[in-house]
């Protein structure tokens, strides 16, 4: 279909018919390559010779027993034919994903999951042109290599605040939802089948509850696919999602009860508390399976210290192992997967360097994205090639009655659900939350897991299945986003969290903790509050290393917020750029843009550049102290340290006179810092090199303990003070010594492994601020 | 709860407060019981060491900033009445109130409920947080391994985000503003209070 969107522009042409090339010169292959051997040695190898594009080959076998030339070249396909395979479809889906972002118009109202669909089924209509018989999409290749990755990527990035602050109704949705839409599917059905058509008498009320359960239950690949793109405000969104990843216990369970029993072909009462009980342990089994391994993760992740290079294999593999240990017990897999992402990623974090940080959240995203798209083509191949049954009647009533079960679901348990929550969901949310109920591969999945022989009618299930997948994936899919602009219904907000908001949140927190306290209610914040001190005092101690233990939220949030700045700032290429750049890069609300190009940058004479530069440099690798030992080497003996370390003590001792003008806080001084205290506080330099503001900026610069009382920030005096201490600052620098100065100039490894050792000194003061001037 | 009409007869003022601060009979009976359990020399009024006595405020890092909070003005003592009244700014947000033209604010609307936290921080009621209010806060929360440059900059960093006058200090409107994003009505809601 993207094919008759050809444009006048001829590079664009060319692009398209690259790409139809492309698309036809792998299918080929790969259809060809992904047939059975029932053709034979010779006939293949033919074919193959035909369609192989480009791979030259000679084929100069001969069977005789004859003394032949050593062959130069060979062709033997056979022995790597799998992962040949395998990889040439991971590269058509791939490429198939470039290929829409190439196309302009296209991508921004259809969703990728409807244009990969719609792929899949040209390839699969190719392969059955060509002959060949096609891949379908086993059951057991989709649930055990193709979803862990997407539920993982889920879990781990799962934002926990709104996920536990609506966890009731998440679950009420989740759980009763999906009970309400299975029976009143497949209830519905029945009586549809038995004054349907005398082929559809047959089909029993057990097999038509499966059917219900079967196609019920929301997709999390297809909700995930579409909310991705519609940017919905961050309610809707985990509660859909939330949503579609919870109810896999029920699915599972009511899954293989029904098949269990039909095909026995009825069901004693007594089965129905053991299926409740059932329930119960099938999703509170996999969580708990989950949380194992979770913290089994984290404990490992403790002492990897030395071996931060295979860190995020261990992240993935017990993740795995959560997954396939919870399916061996028919527990759910999916809850143990998100429960282990949810419980791992705090102490993980905390003990990983900062490379494997980025490494699993890199491999999550990427393995999920390509197992996603792989999911739909391989859908769209299935259904060109799977066994189609048609029957209209029960092909249409499944689809009306998914819609109607869903609506009346989502507003039935939300007038139940409104009166306990505290801020209600209104009719705009119910709607988008019925109409973001999407089916996917999952339901397809299990319907074809069905045995043949206990379910004769599993064709015409198939066959429906699909239609519903197709209707919700593209329909619903492509107009979700229209509707959610003509309701007006609230985005995402697309700016970060502030550091005003982190504060004031956590202030919230224990105002809430402390207003309970006193009403004596033990409720929301109540519990989060002893969870909170439980997991600091034991937990934390246990499985995050060394000091890292003792780091308080706020300070990580921090850390984190002046990471990513001087990243921000370095990437801007914006040395010069400083002084507008560090005062406004975290102010949302005024006007940062337009100022930072329209103001006169001052000129920094050349040395106070070279010294900002430096500073700058010792600060972003102070606040990666993540990777503290990235390099393998063992530490060596410093040639620089000891000047560093002198550095250092004066910078300590100027900062402790500093500190015996600062009367107004109560606290004691100084402590043995942990290496994230110094490296927040060298972190917090950047601050410091505020200069020289001219007047008539709405930015504020603030010193930071400055020698003058605190209590009040005089605006006038400050941007005074500090074009005199500018000067002075531009003095001071100037006189470092040779050896510090060869200190600052030498290789990121050193440094790094110097820092390891000057930690337990305080770190340098923030420059320029103290009377005395810093001279050697 | 059979005995609801007898029992709120017996809190004082009941009706008064019902209106002015929205709770139900069933609410306000409730918060009497708590009310007298805390008020261990039973003399109607509740003082200072009547709330420290709580375990868990004890432990919480704001608890005693709370505890002034019901004190307002240096009082010594409150009645139920005002007790009642500060916990009404926590009661849930109804959406579509009938305002009547010449009604207060109600004690639970957004404004009120921001108030009430813009005070905590405020200690001298200039209606300001200061730099030094800030940090006293944050010290109150982060704890003791935590060094003071650090505090500083932090401190400094959410002045610089907030203040949008130049101040150097964030007034009420500049602390509502930056917290326009975070869903108020319900973090500062408690559900019992509905």
């Amino acid at each position: 279909m993207w094919l008759g969107n050809l444009p006048r522009s001829s590079s664009r042409r060319g692009t398209y018919l690259f790409l139809l090339v492309f698309l036809l010169g792998t299918v080929l292959p790969l259809g060809v390559a992904s047939s059975p051997d029932s053709h034979g040695t010779d006939a293949p190898q033919d074919t193959k010779h035909e369609a192989s594009n480009g791979h030259g080959h000679h084929g100069n076998e001969s069977h005789t027993a004859v003394k032949k030339a050593f062959p130069v070249l060979n062709f033997e396909y056979e022995s790597v034919r799998l992962p040949f395979e395998i990889a040439l479809w991971i590269l058509l889906a791939s490429l198939m994903k470039l290929g829409f972002h190439l196309i302009p118009r296209l991508s921004s109202f259809v969703p990728e999951s409807c244009l990969l669909i719609v792929v899949g089924l040209l390839v699969g209509g190719l392969i059955k042109i060509v002959g060949e018989k096609s891949p379908v999409l086993h059951s057991q290749i989709f649930f055990l290599y193709l979803l862990p990755p997407i539920i993982l990527d889920a879990g781990y990035f799962l934002p926990i605040r709104p996920f536990s602050e609506n966890i009731g109704t998440i679950l009420v949705f989740a759980v009763i939802g999906t009970l309400w839409n299975s029976f009143f599917i497949g209830g519905l059905l029945y009586g549809v089948c038995q004054i349907g058509g005398k082929d559809l008498e047959k089909i029993g009320l057990l097999p038509n509850l499966l059917f219900g359960a079967i196609i019920s239950a929301v997709d999390p690949v297809a909700v995930l696919a579409v909310f991705e793109e519609i940017h919905i405000n961050e309610l809707l969104h985990i509660l859909v999602f939330g949503e579609s990843l919870l109810n896999d216990a029920v699915t599972v369970v009511l899954y293989h009860l029904f098949e269990e029993y039909a095909g026995v072909g009825s069901v004693t009462f007594l089965d129905v508390p053991l299926g409740f009980i059932c329930f119960f342990v099938v999703a509170l089994g996999g969580v708990f399976v989950g949380l194992a391994y979770g913290l089994l993760a984290a404990f490992t992740s403790r002492f990897t210290t030395h071996t931060r290079v295979i860190e995020p294999l261990f992240a993935f593999l017990y993740s795995y192992m959560a997954y396939l240990s919870a399916e061996v017990f028919h527990l759910s897999g999916i809850m143990a997967l998100i429960a282990c992402g949810v419980v791992m990623r705090p102490y993980i974090e905390a003990n990983i360097s900062h490379k494997s940080h980025t490494t699993i959240k890199y491999f999550l995203k990427m393995w999920s994205s390509v197992s996603e798209t792989l999911i739909f083509i391989f859908l769209g191949v299935s259904t060109v090639a799977g066994p189609h049954s048609w029957n209209w009647t029960f092909v249409i009533c499944t689809l009306v009655f998914c819609l109607v079960a869903r609506v009346l679901g989502v507003v039935g348990l939300t007038y139940i659900i409104n009166k306990f929550r505290i801020v209600k969901l209104t009719t705009k949310d119910q709607f988008i939350i019925a109409y973001g109920g999407l089916r996917g591969a999952i339901a397809f999945s299990l319907g074809y897991l069905l045995p043949p022989d206990h379910f004769p009618m599993r064709d015409m299930f198939l066959t429906a299945i699909i239609t519903v997948i197709f209707f919700t994936v593209f329909v619903q899919g492509m107009t979700i986003q229209p509707l959610v602009d003509l309701l007006a219904v609230k985005k995402k907000q697309e700016t970060k969290r502030s550091i005003n908001e982190e504060i004031h949140s956590q202030f919230l927190d224990h105002l809430l903790t402390g207003i309970e306290d006193v009403c004596g209610h033990y409720g929301h914040h109540h519990w989060k509050d002893k969870l909170n001190r439980f997991n600091k005092k034991y937990i934390k101690k246990c499985l995050i290393a060394g000091d890292r233990s003792k780091e308080p939220q706020l300070i990580a949030f921090y850390h984190k917020m002046e990471m990513k700045q001087a990243i921000e700032l370095v990437e801007t290429g914006g040395i010069a750029k400083i002084p507008s750049a560090v005062s406004t890069v975290s102010m949302q609300n005024i006007q940062p843009k337009q100022k930072v190009t329209e103001r006169a940058l001052p000129q920094l004479s050349k040395g106070k550049e070279e010294e900002i530069r430096k500073i700058l440099r010792t600060n972003l690798q102070k606040t990666r102290q993540r990777l503290r030992s990235y390099n393998r080497h063992t530490l060596v003996a410093d040639p620089y340290e000891d000047a560093w370390n002198q550095m250092l003590i004066r910078r300590q001792k100027v900062k402790q006179m500093e500190k015996r003008m600062n009367n107004y806080l109560t606290v004691p001084a100084n402590h043995p810092d942990s290496p994230t205290m110094s490296r927040a506080r060298l972190s917090s330099d950047p601050n410091a090199y505020i200069p020289k503001p001219k007047a008539g900026i709405p930015a504020i610069t603030v010193d930071p303990a400055s020698p003058q009382s605190p209590e009040s920030l005089n605006l006038v005096d400050e941007l005074s003070k500090r074009t005199e201490e500018e000067e002075e600052e531009g003095i001071v620098m100037k006189m470092h010594t040779p050896s510090t100065d060869e200190v600052f100039t030498s290789n990121n490894a050193e440094k790094e492994q110097r820092l390891m050792r000057c930690l337990s000194d305080p770190g340098p003061h923030p420059e320029g601020e103290e009377e005395e001037p810093f001279l050697p | 709860m059979g005995a609801t009409g007898s029992a709120v007869s017996r809190v004082p003022g009941a009706d008064e407060i019902q209106k002015e601060t929205g709770f139900s009979s069933a609410h306000i009976y409730r918060l009497y019981d708590r009310f007298q359990v805390l008020d261990k020399d039973d003399n109607g009024v509740l003082s200072r060491r009547d709330l420290q006595s709580i375990g868990e405020l004890a432990v919480n890092p704001l608890g005693d900033r709370i505890i002034d909070a019901f004190f307002p003005n240096g009082v010594e003592t409150i009645d139920f009445r005002s007790f009642v009244r500060i916990l009404a700014h926590f009661r849930p947000t109804e959406e579509n109130r009938q305002r009547e033209p010449n009604a207060s604010e109600p004690l639970n609307s957004r404004n009120s409920k921001l108030k009430f936290a813009f005070q905590l921080y405020d200690q001298d009621k200039d209606g300001k947080i200061s730099r030094a209010e800030l940090l006293q806060v944050l010290r109150m929360m982060v704890g003791v391994e935590v060094t003071d440059e650090q505090l500083e900059s932090i401190a400094d960093r959410t002045i610089q985000e907030a203040d949008l006058d130049g101040d150097g200090t964030i007034s009420f409107e500049e602390f509502k503003k930056s917290l326009e994003k975070v869903n108020i009505e319900q973090k500062m809601s408690i559900r019992f209070l509905r």
